[in-house]
């Protein structure tokens, strides 16, 4: 096991692929000289070449456009785009091109390609700049969505998505990026479509995904000191394929289920959640499941106003105390 | 980087010598002395802005450095009347626009507050995404020319945002219904780590209006008075009804994208050693005080003042008090709707008041 940050397991996995697999291509906007914005893809460059890391212009249409082109002839693209926010300005692509190729041409054509985001807020950069949109890949069907919370589930799952057939939304959450974790050594592969339980409990079902795992597992360990509540944590990890499997087993165990999301409240994948636990798992449920999300607010970028909106350790606590009163 | 077919205006070289005539606005003292003043004023600034980042009382600043020349010379040409669509390194055009130095400070902290700058009202705040601000310019000048006003519209955008298919489309719709708006690339040759010929395989940005029927040419960014000039004609042709424009402005970015960048990474450091060369303030200075308009006591005491004019908005921003939490709320429908109330009692509630945010 070796300690890498969030960021470095960006490049880990991507460099674990180019190596494996010489149809894997890196696209992106200051991806490749300035190693990305965010530092997530450091060396790439010096190891792979101009050929295969690529810098674009400022052309997110062009990006995404290119990185289709690929796929459907034979590469396995990775497409940065490098604020999840920008996907507005590609969503053609992304929506209607992307995940009904394969579906309108029967089959004949496969989409591995990857588009990787830095996604959400917590770093002050505005509402332009800081959503969590994963609901909005979410209701597209054909596409994969992920969303890890670790180092290593960076690594694990990137290096699944890339090695999928079918185009992945990877979302990197960029408040983590600085966060260290073990991550395997050697050739790392997750699956995708797994949730994992992090933390076993028996009174509340916290349920959670990228940034807001680290919070619900403080929080879970603050109600267990503090309370003597024991909660059990699940990092949900992939909203597409959704494991539901392993979140009813969860929510049955302590028929007291919170999830915790830091999109805004209208349509987060909380309430699909929410609404397939209470067709699933209605009879064994003792309270409403209880969705722990930002308002339904354009993200401020003001420090105490983007603390406030986002769920916190705090509010989590708060919120599940009072739901088991 | 000129091309033949693409006009290209300079006055003052690096040296501070004059080529050409001179336009009559030259001999204008008062005139050329508040170029100066407002190139000074956002240098400072900039620097203090930086600063403040290392040190943590500022978040993620874009500096200017370098780039005052374009920035002053082309708000200095617009009238008050006339509409500003500025990009994310403009604050140095916002202060001659009158934005105040702690309205720009505010903004840069995610304060909305600082969006709300008394003057100049009509102005657009700062856009961050790239090129959106075009297509807002187009249609702010076909509404000023419904409604028979003679205002202009000027957007900025970078060499980088011109790649992008808003700034196309924008020029493009401008093109067709003769709108009034100038449109300014600001090529600084770098878009954060790609460079300009990474950018565009076309030998100028200027001509890209070609393909849409806006008539392009190029300035020195680094010559406050080149830029003056061409925007200055430039709007008083669109202002006639002769339509829009297009002027690529060539500067040099002389330092990162961002406190967020570290430009060593990727660029040369001798070729930023020659471009400090081209520097825009120096060149000024020499014309100055070759007219016998300027000397070191004036140098000085520009310097002090300018000085603490920014201390003082140093202070009165950092005195400002955090908004209320609740106050996330606020401007998001002209009525907040039930739900929304509803979210906003629960922030109310965890606070026992309206809650300052801490």
């Amino acid at each position: 096991m070796a300690e890498l940050t969030y960021r470095d397991a960006v490049a880990a996995a991507i460099a674990q692929e180019m190596r494996r697999d010489e149809t894997v291509v890196f696209l992106g906007e200051d991806v490749a000289w300035a190693g990305g914005v965010f530092k997530t893809t450091v060396g790439l460059l010096d190891e792979f070449g101009e050929k295969r890391v690529r810098d674009t212009p400022i052309s997110e249409q062009a990006i995404i456009g290119a990185a289709m082109g690929a796929a459907m002839t034979g590469l396995r693209p990775i497409a940065e785009i490098m604020f999840s926010d920008f996907f507005a300005v590609c969503w053609d692509l992304i929506a209607n091109q992307i995940p009904k190729t394969r579906y309108m041409t029967s089959g004949q054509v496969i989409m591995p390609l990857v588009i990787r985001t830095a996604n959400g807020g917590g770093v002050r950069f505005g509402a332009q700049h800081s959503q969590s949109i994963e609901n909005w890949a979410m209701m597209i069907p054909g596409l994969k969505v992920v969303a890890p919370s670790t180092p290593a589930d960076v690594k694990g799952l990137l290096a699944a998505s890339i090695r999928d057939d079918d185009p992945v939304i990877f979302f990197e959450q960029k408040s983590l990026y600085a966060d260290k974790g073990e991550v395997p050594d050697g050739e790392y592969v997750e699956e995708l479509g797994k949730a994992k339980v992090l933390r076993e409990g028996t009174d509340a079902t916290i349920i959670a995904l990228a940034a807001m795992v680290p919070r619900a597992m403080k929080a879970a360990e603050r109600l267990q000191a503090e309370d003597g509540i024991s909660a059990s944590v699940v990092d949900v990890r992939c909203l597409v394929p959704l494991d539901t499997q392993t979140i009813f087993a969860e929510i049955r165990k302590t028929g007291r289920a919170f999830t915790v999301e830091e999109n805004p409240r209208l349509c987060g994948w909380g309430a699909e959640i929410s609404s397939l636990a209470m067709e699933e798992c209605f009879w064994d449920l003792d309270l409403p499941l209880i969705r722990i999300t930002t308002p339904h607010i354009p993200l401020p970028s003001a420090d105490a106003l983007e603390d406030e909106a986002l769920p916190s350790v705090e509010r989590i606590y708060n919120t599940v105390r009072e739901g088991l009163d | 980087m000129a091309d033949e077919k693409i006009p290209y205006t300079q006055y003052l070289q690096a040296d501070g010598s004059v080529v050409g005539n001179l336009p009559e606005f030259a001999e204008d003292q008062e005139l050329v002395l508040a170029l100066y003043r407002h190139m000074n004023r956002a240098r400072r600034f900039d620097t203090k802005a930086v600063a403040m980042q290392r040190t943590g009382r500022l978040p993620t600043f874009p500096p200017a450095l370098g780039q005052e020349a374009f920035h002053v010379g082309f708000a200095s040409a617009m009238s008050a009347d006339d509409i500003l669509f500025p990009t994310y390194r403009d604050g140095p055009a916002q202060m001659v626009r009158g934005v105040q130095l702690e309205e720009l400070l505010l903004f840069t902290a995610g304060d909305e507050r600082g969006s709300d700058f008394q003057v100049p009202r009509c102005d657009f705040p700062q856009a961050i995404p790239i090129a959106t601000q075009t297509a807002h310019a187009v249609g702010a000048a076909y509404a000023m020319k419904l409604r028979g006003e003679k205002s202009v519209a000027v957007t900025t955008i970078g060499d980088g945002g011109s790649s992008k298919g808003d700034f196309y489309e924008a020029m493009n719709f401008a093109g067709v219904w003769q709108a009034p708006v100038i449109f300014l690339i600001n090529n600084n040759g770098w878009a954060i780590s790609t460079p300009r010929d990474r950018q565009s395989a076309a030998p100028t940005l200027a001509q890209k209006g070609d393909a849409v029927g806006v008539p392009g040419q190029q300035v020195d960014g680094n010559d406050v008075l080149a830029v003056y000039h061409v925007v200055s004609e430039a709007i008083a042709a669109a202002r006639s009804g002769k339509g829009p424009a297009l002027i690529e402005a060539l500067t040099h970015r002389l330092t990162d994208h961002s406190t967020a960048d570290d430009a060593s990474r990727y660029r040369d450091a001798d070729l930023l050693s020659e471009q400090w060369k081209e520097e825009p303030m120096i060149r000024l200075r020499t014309y100055l005080s070759n007219q016998g308009w300027w000397g070191k006591e004036d140098e000085e005491s520009m310097l002090t003042e300018l000085d603490q004019e920014i201390e003082r908005a140093v202070e009165n921003f950092e005195a400002s008090d955090a908004p209320e939490a609740a106050a996330m709320f606020d401007y998001m429908y002209a009525e907040l709707p039930a739900d929304l109330m509803a979210q906003r009692a629960e922030v109310i509630a965890a606070h026992g008041h309206e809650g300052d945010g801490s």
